[in-house]
């Protein structure tokens, strides 16, 4: 994974520096509360229901043992004892004291983090697909292009002050598990169909919050030395022309909405046009430096099958459960990815313990060469783990409290903070996951209904995803109390699609049953091994919402 | 008004004018709005003449006047609106050549950026001016001594130093 030079560790130690001086200069009195919000954002301060939230940035996903255990230790020094990982592959801390802020940012600093964008009007943290390097159907590792562009994003002085914020995200693989169909900005590597070069279909305008949008293809492709000019046209337009008259309409979506996707690419390219490109893109002995650091680790010729995990798999029903639900293909033979759940059935989605995060780092540490990911799903996966290891590696996640076998399935729920935390949320989210998945707690029968991603939202912002579950949850206030709006069909991936809403909102009590009807609706109607999502693509909704109208008919009983 | 230029304070010789009566009445150096530019140019003697332009003005009406005025200033209606950055760099890349002024209430936090885009100078209003004193605005200004990124008026970025380390291969 990539290290810093001097050059990235004298830039994180400043950027501390700046903003120590930040604080102080709010203290007393230099800064104004109006001018001061904006900063603290930047280094991804948030003042919160109860208190403080500080987002650390995990570019791309992507972490060592080393920062695994510093997170752990500021967890335990400055925290409650836990961090949350979020939908943004970053994690937060929910309850730091502003005084402690700048230690925290030191700390971080010596093992090569940072909170740097990760909120405000700016270019934010850059997400990638967390099994990049890994996955077999992948064009090239996206990771060098995400983090070439952190660092062009990182205080860029010209788009520091944007309308509004701007998420990147980029793939490498045919199937998308980025979403980047839904950022502001998604790159998917790709090779020109005649010169076999690689280079980027770029996409731009997708997003959820209160107007969500699927992303438009502005550029089939750009050659890969022409990213960064690209982008910088891109964000030029943005800058100048997204609408500054209301927040909810200042993010690039509406943009490219309002004036159409070929009014939008023809004002980028003009831009494009007179730019110097040349002196933005970086050289490419820069592009060449990133991406050896990504190159893969010193993998031991093995071969395909490993006959001791099959006979271990077949011994023992539990690692066997483990493995068929948790274990990813890994493109090198004789490993696998796993991934590791933070959902087990009551705790909250996203959540993770000082000690946790240190069985994990060592786990990573002997048997993942010392590097882990972070999901935008909220999981950790152990990337490169040899096979022959499986049967260990679950005892010892079983052992840490981190062997639930649930990716992909009812109870992998993704769940914003809610009202639980968020000065935002309308309703809580944290106990619909939690009571959704105890609705669903019995394994074996998570394991029958398959893959089923349920995403639960506290309030229109969108922070859980709602729009692009196959099943999303939107938590509303009406007339005093919550309220759960149920939507149907959506996806994140190369397929995209938005949730249609099933019918009125609910009360939080009624939201499990709801769910189970949904899912009966489903086993019913599926046809030969379909997965729910297809079921849904193919019967449409109306068999749900004629089930979802018997749940309101009956509650109202 | 308070002016703050790379090396510190400075004294403005620009009269901000709005109006053409205002701009008959006035003598020695003076800033009109683009509106005003015409006559300005048509009716007056061989003083110093600024421009003041909106940040989502064209570059291609400025433009005319690049080699007739000595100061362009870009309006910041707040700090948070950084439209002004992206103009000021079409006009550097359109050949303005002249002083260019960021007028507004900007924060010292956002001087480096400014110098980086192209600004030369910052006019404040002075209540932004009386709560950051000179020394912050200096201090912001070198907090952060390196940039990634390259083309803009901040020295040599981190990229192209790591290419001068590796020996000025070039690309």
């Amino acid at each position: 994974m990539y290290r810093y030079d001097e050059f990235d560790a004298r830039f994180v130690r400043e950027r501390v520096a700046e903003f120590a001086g930040q604080v102080a200069r709010r203290l007393d009195g230099s800064l104004t509360e109006d001018e001061f919000k904006p900063l603290r954002l930047k280094n991804g301060l948030y003042l919160q229901l109860h208190a403080y939230m500080l987002r650390i940035a995990v570019p791309y996903g992507t972490l060592s043992s080393r920062q695994l255990r510093q997170l752990a230790h500021i967890a335990e020094t400055y925290d409650k004892g836990y961090g949350h990982f979020t939908t943004r592959q970053n994690l937060q801390f929910n309850w730091p004291k502003l005084k402690d802020v700048p230690e925290i940012l030191g700390l971080l600093a010596d093992v090569e983090m940072h909170c740097i964008q990760t909120s405000g009007n700016c270019i934010r943290n850059v997400t990638a697909d967390q099994f990049a390097g890994v996955a077999a159907d992948e064009v090239e590792d996206p990771r060098p292009t995400a983090e070439l562009i952190r660092q062009w994003s990182s205080l860029h002085p010209e788009f520091g002050w944007l309308p509004r914020k701007f998420k990147v995200a980029v793939t490498g693989a045919e199937h998308d598990r980025a979403a980047i169909k839904v950022h502001d900005l998604g790159l998917k590597l790709k090779r020109h169909p005649d010169t076999g070069e690689i280079g980027y279909e770029v996409v731009v305008g997708g997003g959820l919050g209160r107007t969500p949008m699927i992303g438009k293809v502005i550029r089939d492709f750009l050659p890969r030395a022409e990213l960064l000019a690209y982008l910088e046209a891109v964000m030029r337009v943005y800058n100048s022309e997204g609408r500054r008259d209301n927040k909810f309409k200042a993010r690039v979506k509406i943009l490219v909405h309002e004036i159409g996707a070929e009014e939008f690419v023809r004002r980028v390219e003009e831009e494009y046009a007179k730019l110097d490109g040349p002196t933005v893109n970086a050289p490419v002995e820069e592009v060449e430096r990133i991406a050896a650091y990504f190159a893969p680790p010193a993998y031991e010729a093995l071969p395909s099958v490993s006959i001791l995990l099959d006979q271990a798999r077949a011994a023992a029903p539990a690692l066997d459960a483990f493995v068929r639900q948790n274990a990813f293909p890994h493109r090198q033979p004789g490993y696998v990815a796993l991934t590791v759940s933070l959902k087990p059935v009551g705790g909250v989605p996203g959540d993770m313990t000082a000690d946790e995060m240190r069985a994990f780092a060592d786990i990573a540490e002997r048997y993942s060469f010392d590097e882990l990911r972070v999901t935008h799903a909220q999981n950790l996966v152990l990337p490169h783990v040899r096979q022959d290891e499986v049967p260990e590696v679950f005892a010892a996640l079983k052992a840490a409290g981190l062997a639930t076998a649930n990716a992909g399935l009812v109870t992998d729920i993704i769940a914003c903070p809610g009202l639980d935390y968020c000065a935002l949320a309308t309703a809580r989210s944290i106990p619909i996951a939690q009571e959704i998945a105890r609705e669903f707690s019995d394994e074996a029968e998570q394991r029958d209904i398959g893959p089923l991603q349920i995403k639960i939202s506290g309030c229109i912002n969108a922070c859980g995803h709602h729009h692009v579950g196959h099943i999303g949850i939107l938590g509303l206030e009406k007339n005093g109390r919550e309220n759960y709006q149920i939507t149907l069909g959506g996806d994140a991936t190369e397929n995209a699609a938005l949730g249609e809403r099933l019918g009125p909102g609910i009360d939080a009590e009624a939201v499990p049953g709801a769910i189970r009807a949904i899912v009966s609706t489903y086993l019913e109607r599926r046809q030969h091994g379909e997965a729910f999502i297809e079921t849904v693509r193919r019967a449409g909704l109306d068999p749900f919402k004629t089930a979802f109208a018997e749940v309101i008919r009956e509650a109202a009983e | 008004m308070t002016l703050i230029t790379w090396n510190g304070q400075a004294q403005s010789q620009f009269l901000a004018v709005e109006t053409a009566e205002a701009l008959a009445a006035a003598e020695g150096p003076v800033i009109v709005p683009l509106a005003l530019a015409r006559a300005a140019l048509d009716g007056r003697r061989n003083a110093p003449l600024g421009l003041l332009v909106a940040n989502d003005a064209s570059p291609d009406d400025i433009a005319p006047f690049f080699d007739k005025v000595e100061l362009i200033a870009i309006a910041f209606p707040s700090f948070s609106d950084g439209r002004g950055l992206s103009l000021a760099r079409k006009l550097r890349r359109a050949g303005f050549t002249g002083r260019l002024r960021a007028s507004g209430p900007v924060i010292a936090d956002q001087f480096a950026d400014c110098l980086a885009c192209g600004f030369d100078e910052v006019d404040l209003p002075e209540g932004v001016a009386a709560r950051q004193p000179m020394e912050q605005w200096l201090k912001a200004r070198s907090t952060v001594t390196s940039h990634y990124q390259t083309g803009y008026a901040h020295g040599a970025s981190i990229l192209e130093q790591r290419r001068a380390g590796r020996g000025g291969a070039s690309s």
